[in-house]
């Protein structure tokens, strides 16, 4: 790196740098596990109709006759501009996986927009309550929802909002056409599951990295020059324990993305999960490959964010001697 | 203490006060009954080692107590104030406004993540009533007294991009900032560098000269308090063992253990005849990535000799004795043992090479693997080093624990069933198992006692007399070479700036950097900074 300018510029190239290349090696991880897949496509495809020349033709419709590296290359360079060829089914990736894609993201960015304040305050509730009976009475329930699969919460959830008050529908497929409030409506209980999985772990991780910052000397000097201890708690432990939380609230976001597959099922959710276990089902390859890709750049992305986020709010870095 | 007609007004006054730490069976007394009075404008140093209960009494004095403290008798009053009956909420009212504290390591007591002013007027500003501008003026005018580098901006900087010596001031204005009636400070200077002690030291006092406060003095090192204190209290295991003005203490101490505070300053091994070299080191440079830590060191060990490598920390003296040991390879140059050079890595050398340079390290509680008993640690060496197994090991270990003073019952025990002073010991005898020729001891004793110091460095010298065994001594303590090294190394910046015998090192004429640092060594004189001073303005008009 170039020696005069600020050091910290530096580091977040290279941890770029380091994300693309995870990109590119994972990229090539999927393509060759997706194209090791036992069966032949065409023969599955084909039904049938497969006689040799039929399958012959439809390889070559679908270029499945070219060399590896080739068909990598061409897959990569389509991926680079978000187009993922055509689905055996003869539509466009993109269009299979578009708006599907969209309805998982709303979903995610639903629950983090509630989950995360939740979790981070509720962590620091319990960071200032250590040990006393609101402590331990949120660790608890945090450790049951954490040991329950989210398919059960899933259908208690179920069981009581929906079957039991009909406050909730229990189905949440929801499409494009409906206005807002109804499909809010509809998405409150997969939100409410994820947010039971998701807000536990993010708790525990804030209450754990608050109490890590709480035995540090300068909290005792905190105390010592008289000041209460809410304020210690927000004005001198939170902003040294940034950086762990960004890392645990990114996987969970990751989670959310690309973890939702069973919840989605339960509740019938049109998301990215649904739609990848059926090109699974189908043998649908550039599906199965485009969803795979989507899953590890979001993994990726999102660390290296909460990497950034840990570098930008230590002062060390960000204020060099 | 003159009693004169108007005695100032009493600030702080400690009665019968007695505090408990939990153990692990239990509860132990670690503060027995300790009284103390400090009126306004007076100095009081509470000397004794670790574990003798200053901090826990000068933490008091805050009405704190440290998780797993309680007071079980006694009071302490600050004015008129009877502080333990307060509540915990009108206690904090008095901190940082009307008490103050100064810990010892001002580099993990400031948050890293806030700017220094910040930290510095917060007290001021939520609950000492000032307007957050007038603050930072009293702020930098302070900065200014103690003659911090830059005051108008100082307060802007981070933790971490200031040195030591000036955070542990910029602690000190944090604790004046409200002026209040009450500082505690609890060895503000013990985690420097001497030349910059000296510095703080200075700075501290001026300040409270002009600032009036009562002051509480904590420290382990007498000589530094006989720089800061009027009277000193000697603690020791919770009570005080004597209480009097400075000079008296001095000069008539009428307790022998006060006496043993200086243990090593009376400790003086004879001088030994040059014998040949054992070790030769040439040219050696040494870097950690672009950072130098070693530029073109020349030296030789003679056999039976111990040579000092004195010097702050920074100065190369340990990266120098991890070098020695194989720890990590020189960029260039060659070290010799009896005259044929030894590979640069320990895993190139072979198994007698490594038998006959052994190290000890610094602090023995991380040297030793807390889950194997002594006899384990002993043993091991003695196994790999001269194939003993069963009952000739086993004699070995007790030899060898004798040889280092220590019951061999303690054979059986892990590190953490012993003392510090005894874990050193454990560490010594590893070291000898292998029957070793030079042994690198870095930093020792430094995290010792002073009375517990002076018994294995005493030990030390013994032993080189029976085994004839060298020493490369690395330490920053100028008494220690004083009382037992052959030679001496002055390092300062990864070289070596003076080198000779010990009567040549540690006598003029001087080298100006030895001259430094053998002034900056606090002398056990009351007036030894007042000299100081004098000599340093002088030398500058």
């Amino acid at each position: 790196m170039v020696s005069n300018s600020h050091p910290i510029l530096g580091m977040i190239l290279q941890r770029l740098a380091l994300g693309l290349l995870s990109l590119l090696i994972v990229s090539i991880v999927i393509f060759t596990a997706v194209s090791m897949l036992p069966g032949d496509f065409a023969s599955a495809v084909l039904g049938r109709s497969a006689t040799p020349e039929t399958v012959a033709a439809f390889q070559q419709n679908l270029g499945l006759d070219q060399p590896w590296p080739r068909r990598y290359f061409q897959w990569l360079a389509g991926a680079l501009i978000g187009d993922f060829g055509n689905s055996f089914s003869n539509r466009p990736v993109s269009a299979v996986i578009g708006s599907r894609l969209f309805n998982t993201l709303k979903l995610a960015a639903l629950t983090a927009m509630i989950a995360v304040p939740i979790a981070v305050f509720l962590g620091t509730i319990c960071a200032r309550y250590r040990n006393k009976p609101i402590d331990r009475f949120l660790s608890a329930i945090t450790l049951a929802s954490i040991s329950l699969p989210e398919f059960f919460i899933a259908y208690v959830l179920m069981l009581f909002l929906a079957t039991k008050l009909h406050i909730f529908p229990t189905l949440s497929s929801i499409r494009g056409s409906m206005d807002m409030l109804e499909q809010l409506h509809r998405m409150a209980l997969p939100v409410l599951t994820l947010m039971f999985v998701t807000l536990a772990h993010m708790m525990r991780n804030t209450r754990a990295a608050l109490i890590g910052i709480m035995s540090h000397p300068y909290i005792e000097m905190a105390r010592l020059k008289g000041e209460p201890e809410m304020r210690i708690i927000l004005r001198h432990a939170l902003p040294n324990a940034i950086g762990p939380i960004a890392s645990v609230i990114a996987i969970n976001l990751a989670y959310l993305i690309a973890g939702v597959v069973v919840v989605e099922v339960v509740f019938v959710y049109p998301g990215i999960g649904q739609t990848m276990v059926d090109a699974v089902r189908n043998r649908d390859v550039p599906v199965v490959q485009a969803c795979a890709l989507i899953f590890a750049a979001n993994y990726i992305i999102l660390n290296l964010v909460a990497d950034l986020v840990s570098i930008v709010s230590n002062p060390r870095l960000l204020h060099p001697r | 203490m003159k009693s004169e007609p108007q005695s100032p007004p009493i600030v702080l006054s400690v009665t019968d006060l007695r505090i408990e730490a939990k153990a692990n069976d239990g509860w132990i007394e670690i503060v027995k009954g300790v009284n103390l009075t400090l009126r306004r404008g007076e100095v009081l140093g509470l000397v004794g080692e670790s574990g003798a209960g200053k901090s826990t009494i000068g933490l008091a004095a805050l009405g704190y107590f440290r998780p797993g403290c309680r007071r079980t008798r006694g009071s302490v009053r600050f004015g008129e104030t009877d502080v333990l009956g307060l509540t915990e909420a009108k206690r904090r009212t008095l901190r940082g406004t009307q008490v103050a504290y100064v810990a010892q390591s001002a580099a993990a007591s400031f948050n890293p993540a806030k700017r220094l002013m910040d930290q510095i007027v917060e007290a001021a500003v939520t609950r000492g009533g000032m307007q957050r501008a007038v603050a930072e003026q009293r702020a930098v005018a302070l900065f200014r007294s103690l003659q911090l580098p830059n005051p108008e901006i100082f307060g802007k900087r981070y933790p971490h991009q200031v040195s030591g010596g000036q955070l542990q001031r910029a602690m000190t204005a944090m604790a004046m900032i409200c002026q209040p009636d009450l500082i505690v400070f609890d060895e503000p200077t013990t985690a420097l560098d001497v030349t910059t002690q000296v510095e703080v030291l200075v700075s501290i006092r001026r300040a409270i000269k002009e600032h009036g406060a009562a002051v509480l003095y904590i420290s382990h090192d007498l000589a530094i308090v006989a720089q800061m204190a009027d009277r000193v209290m000697v603690l020791r295991y919770g009570e005080a063992v004597e209480e009097a003005p400075i000079r008296q203490i001095m000069e008539a101490p009428s307790h022998p253990y006060t006496k043993s505070l200086w243990a090593v300053r009376s400790l003086q091994t004879p001088a030994k005849p040059e014998l040949e070299p054992l070790l030769e080191v040439e040219g050696i440079s040494a870097a950690y990535g672009r950072f130098k830590a070693l530029e073109d060191i020349d030296f030789s060990i003679g056999k039976r000799q111990t040579l000092a490598v004195v010097g702050e920390s920074g100065s190369g003296k340990s990266t120098l004795g991890r070098l020695i040991a194989g720890l990590m390879p020189p960029v260039k140059g060659t070290v010799k043992l009896d005259g044929k050079s030894l590979p640069t890595l320990v895993r190139q050398r072979d198994k007698d090479m490594l038998r006959r340079i052994q190290i000890i390290y610094q602090s023995a509680d991380t040297a030793l693997n807390p889950r194997h008993t002594i006899r384990k640690i002993l043993g091991r060496p003695l196994t790999f080093f001269q194939s003993l197994r069963g009952a000739a090991r086993e004699q070995r270990v007790i030899e060898l624990l004798k040889m280092v003073e220590l019951d061999p019952g303690y054979a059986g025990r892990y590190p953490a069933q012993l003392s510090g002073g005894q874990r050193q010991r454990v560490a010594i005898a590893r070291a000898l198992a292998a029957n070793p020729d030079l042994i690198i001891c870095d930093e020792i004793t430094s995290a010792l006692d002073q009375l517990v110091q002076a018994g294995i460095l005493q030990m030390l010298a013994d032993l080189q007399q029976r085994l004839g065994v060298s020493y490369l001594f690395i330490t920053h303590d100028l008494e220690i070479v004083r009382a037992i090294a052959d030679r001496v190394i002055v390092m300062s910046q990864g070289r070596i700036v003076d080198q000779g015998s010990r009567a040549e090192v540690l006598s003029p004429p001087y080298p100006d950097y030895t001259k430094l640092l053998l002034d900056s060594v606090p002398e056990m004189a009351p007036d030894w900074l007042d000299r100081l001073l004098t000599k340093r303005s002088s030398a500058v008009n």
